[in-house]
């Protein structure tokens, strides 16, 4: 029996929070377009973009947070640094945080709070993050030597200190995104949660195929005029493959899993791949948007988050949302059949699958997730309609940004155009068996 | 996008050499900043006998603006202008006296001095001799641009009948000519008309755009940014649109001027739509379109694809009539809107029959658009750029680009600040007079009017 944890409704006496709009980088390639580009540079783009978008500039904001999973000790300051070097007023306070593949999703949910509670107004939530520019540290026996150096008073003792180093210690130690508590890779642990669903190859292509598919026809619409603002020459995400198709996805050899019993089954064309980015959400109280003449999107409802015990129990590394969102729907009596739009993100096309897997399965909602039955069933007509991490990228801090103003936008157009109220159920995987969910309503 | 060979004959030993072998040295051109004086020196107002009323008035104006305004030639002065008024002259001989007056103390001219006549435009009743001395004027200023030396220029106010010398907007454009705003217009004439504009004094001339929302299109870079600030620096709220794909330039430049960037292509259908909803929801109102956007797809028309044709027309001409018509639907009033002629819709230029006439056809629309809107009070006008110092003019080929600098009177290009200040004066409630005109800013090319 799993832990049920239930939250007193946090929907009272508190005021709206909104989406105003957003603004995003092009995603790139890893070691691509924005190999020399920091995680500093990136996010001051995207909030100068923003800034721009939105006649902001000189304008003091409640806050802005955000964040990067790969961090150089060098940007400890790394949000704050950027509104300095933004057309933000100077007299706007920030703060990092992180929380992996959630970062960005976990910092709109921060402002929102924020906004909600009256603490603050306006507030910029976002995050960044390069593969290409990562932190690189030194060995273990280098860094003692040189602090040790350092701290020496004369020349010898300096020298002695330095003495000391081998050269096996001057090989670096290049970040990876395996987890330290089991030295798996997110891939290998999805691999082994995919297996264990029976998720087939044919359907994990069908989702990455559609990624492809939806983000270039949103693309080619227009619809990311107002949510992307190019950097450094690059106007749209390279890693699109507008014209890619299943034969295509169907060849490519599989990179994960291929230790496991059953045949593997994740591709480099069904995985996300490594990818340098940022992006930006613009939140505020009604009365602010109205104030600046702003439009206002979306209303940020609520939020859950939940973590799984992927060491010691038996769960996947990434199905914590499949335990965040019953929390988030008891609370705020929905079912799954209540959403207009259903953005899962794309942390591999598996994840996607096991996750809608988990909630249509009985046994499961009974005795992981403590449910009288089933979840239910997402439309896949509703699903990741404008295409999403798969095609797009996953500049890991940098998606939740995307993903919330991309989804506001479609609420507001999901609105316009039936005239009546849309709602969106917003899902987001992370390391160390993390999920962070959000519900988002047109406004 | 530096003139190396101006720079070269203006300072240290290559301006003495240049001096010595009677190289032609373009000047330094004295360009707007605030503070500066309006002039570079005393201005001197002269007038054939039957406009001195006229003289006198606008005399008085100058001294309003704490110019040292002087009426005797005779006065032994490094001058900053000559303002010759012509308003009433019925016969040629009858400017005879001014002119001469005139010619006396261009010697005396300081350098980035000014000419301006202030005359009247024929018109069909005029008799014969009426008309010859209007008519008359026009090739005079025109002759005169060419004999000026060190920046000086010479330009033209043309009333119409039914003006008086001391309309806003006749007063307005005279400050323009003067000021250091016109530095690469020159051989020009500007036409006035009797439309209502509200009085400008004080220090009404240093934001005229005060509390206006502007947009101008192309503001990503170049002139369109130029633009962009120009309007900004005048007190415009501007909108500033642009392709997404030079989105990364047009934040720039919209957070440099506190506006707001619009990332759209002006050849979408709806682009009329969403900047006027653009602008009225997110500041209020719209006041002023400025026409930048364009592109060239140069080929002789023996070697022009369709494409390279139909893009051009598409964005340079075919965008402005459409984006017009919402604007002028939307019953806007007031509405200045100003679009991107080119010396080229005018004289003509090889290899460009595309940009040529989608250049003409703006300058055809907009002399339509402008009695559309006279109902309205609004204006429409283009200016027309000559050779002017951007990063698209820095490809042509060296010698190419050589010769283009050498042929206007100024023996320069102009720098994209220069459209900007045009446009800036075309924008501004004042100049509600000026309406369905080509101001060239070409620094006097030599071809065409």
């Amino acid at each position: 029996m799993a832990t049920r944890q239930t939250t007193a409704a946090t929907t009272t006496g508190v005021r709206d929070a909104v989406v105003i709009g957003g603004n995003r980088i092009p995603f790139a390639r890893a070691g691509k377009k924005y190999a020399d580009a920091s995680n500093q540079e990136m996010f001051t783009a995207a909030l100068d973009g923003l800034v721009a978008r939105f006649g902001l500039q000189g304008e003091r904001l409640g806050e802005v947070v955000g964040g990067a999973v790969l961090k150089h000790s060098r940007d400890f300051n790394l949000v704050r640094e950027s509104v300095l070097g933004s057309a933000l007023h100077p007299a706007t306070p920030a703060f990092d945080l992180q929380q992996a593949c959630a970062t960005g999703l976990e910092a709109a949910i921060t402002v929102a709070n924020k906004i909600r509670l009256g603490q603050i107004e306006s507030g910029v939530a976002g995050g960044t993050d390069t593969v290409s520019d990562a932190p690189v540290a030194v060995s273990e026996g280098l860094r003692r030597a040189l602090l040790d150096a350092q701290h020496a008073k004369t020349f010898q003792a300096r020298l002695k200190a330095l003495a000391k180093v081998r050269p096996a210690d001057l090989k670096p130690l290049v970040p990876a995104t395996d987890e330290p508590r089991t030295g798996l890779s997110m891939g290998e642990h999805q691999a082994i949660t995919a297996a264990r669903w029976g998720i087939t190859r044919e359907a994990q292509d069908e989702i990455a195929l559609a990624s492809h598919q939806h983000l270039a026809a949103a693309w080619d619409s227009g619809f990311f005029d107002d949510l992307v603002t190019p950097f450094r020459g690059l106007t749209r995400d390279d890693n699109m493959r507008p014209d890619t198709s299943a034969e295509k996805l169907a060849s490519l050899k599989p990179v994960f899993g291929r230790s496991l019993e059953t045949p593997a089954t994740m591709t480099a064309g069904n995985s996300t791949p490594l990818t340098d980015g940022a992006s930006t959400v613009l939140l505020g109280s009604r009365e602010w948007a109205q104030a600046h003449d702003l439009p206002v999107l979306a209303k940020f409802v609520d939020a859950e988050t939940a973590a799984v015990d992927f060491v010691h129990g038996h769960e996947g590394l990434l199905m914590a949302p499949a335990h965040a969102v019953p929390r988030l729907l008891a609370r705020n009596g929905l079912t799954l059949a209540d959403f207009d739009l259903v953005e899962i993100h794309e942390a591999f096309a598996s994840t996607v699958l096991t996750i809608l897997a988990a909630w249509e399965d009985d046994d499961y909602c009974k005795n992981e997730l403590g449910l009288t039955g089933a979840l239910g069933s997402v439309d896949r007509a509703r699903l990741n309609v404008a295409g999403s991490s798969l095609a797009a990228g996953h500049p890991f801090a940098a998606t939740g940004g995307r993903i919330v103003a991309t989804t506001a936008k479609l609420l507001a157009q999901k609105a316009a155009e039936t005239g009546r109220p849309a709602r969106a159920l917003i899902s987001i995987c992370a390391a160390g068996g993390l999920g962070a969910t959000a519900i988002l309503e047109s406004a | 996008m530096t003139d190396r060979y101006a720079q070269a004959v203006n300072s240290g030993f290559t301006k003495t050499l240049a001096k010595k072998l009677g190289l032609p040295r373009p000047a330094i051109l004295r360009r707007h900043r605030a503070g500066d004086p309006l002039t570079v020196g005393p201005v001197l107002v002269l007038a054939d006998a039957a406009s001195k009323g006229d003289a006198d008035t606008l005399a008085q104006t100058l001294l309003g603006w704490d110019l040292d305004v002087r009426r005797d030639p005779h006065d032994d002065l490094r001058w900053g202008a000559v303002v010759l008024v012509l308003t009433e002259a019925a016969e040629p001989t009858a400017v005879t006296e001014p002119v001469l007056a005139t010619g006396s103390v261009l010697r005396a001219l300081a350098g980035n001095g000014r000419v301006v006549t202030i005359s009247r435009a024929p018109a069909d009743d005029d008799t014969p001799a009426l008309a010859a001395t209007r008519q008359g004027v026009d090739a005079l200023v025109r002759s005169l641009g060419k004999e000026l030396r060190g920046g000086s220029t010479s330009n033209g106010v043309v009333l119409t009948d039914d003006v008086e010398v001391a309309h806003p907007s006749v007063v307005a454009a005279l400050r323009f000519f003067l000021s250091a705003k016109s530095a690469y217009v020159d051989g020009q004439l500007l036409r006035v008309g009797p439309a209502d504009a509200a009085v400008v004094d004080g220090t009404g001339w240093q934001r005229p755009l005060e509390g206006q929302v502007a947009v101008v299109t192309g503001a990503a870079r170049g002139i369109g940014a130029s633009i962009a600030r120009t309007l900004a620096r005048d007190g415009a709220t501007v909108v500033c649109v642009d392709v997404p794909a030079a989105g990364e330039s047009l934040a720039t430049t919209a957070n440099a001027v506190g506006g707001t960037a619009l990332q759209l292509d002006v050849t979408a259908p709806d682009a009329g739509q969403r900047i006027l909803d653009h602008a009225r929801e997110r500041h209020g109102r719209l006041d002023v379109v400025v026409h930048n956007a364009g592109i060239t797809r140069d080929k002789l028309l023996a070697n022009m694809k369709p494409a390279q044709w139909e893009s051009v027309v598409a964005v340079n001409l075919a965008a402005q009539l459409r984006i017009n018509e919402v604007l002028l639907a939307a019953g806007i009033d007031g509405l200045r809107i100003v679009s991107l002629a080119s010396t080229s819709g005018i004289a003509g230029n090889k290899g460009q029959t595309n940009y040529g006439f989608s250049k003409a056809g703006v300058i055809g629309h907009t002399r339509a658009t402008a009695r559309l809107l006279a109902a309205t009070g609004g204006t429409a006008n283009a200016v027309a750029p000559g050779f002017i110092e951007t990063e698209m003019t820095a490809r042509i080929p060296f010698a190419t680009r050589e010769v283009a600098r050498r042929i206007p009177s100024l023996a320069q290009g102009g720098q994209p600040v220069d459209v900007a200040e045009a446009i800036a004066f075309l924008a501004s409630p004042v100049a509600a007079g000026v309406n369905g005109q080509v101001l060239r800013v070409c620094g006097q090319h030599l071809v065409g009017q």
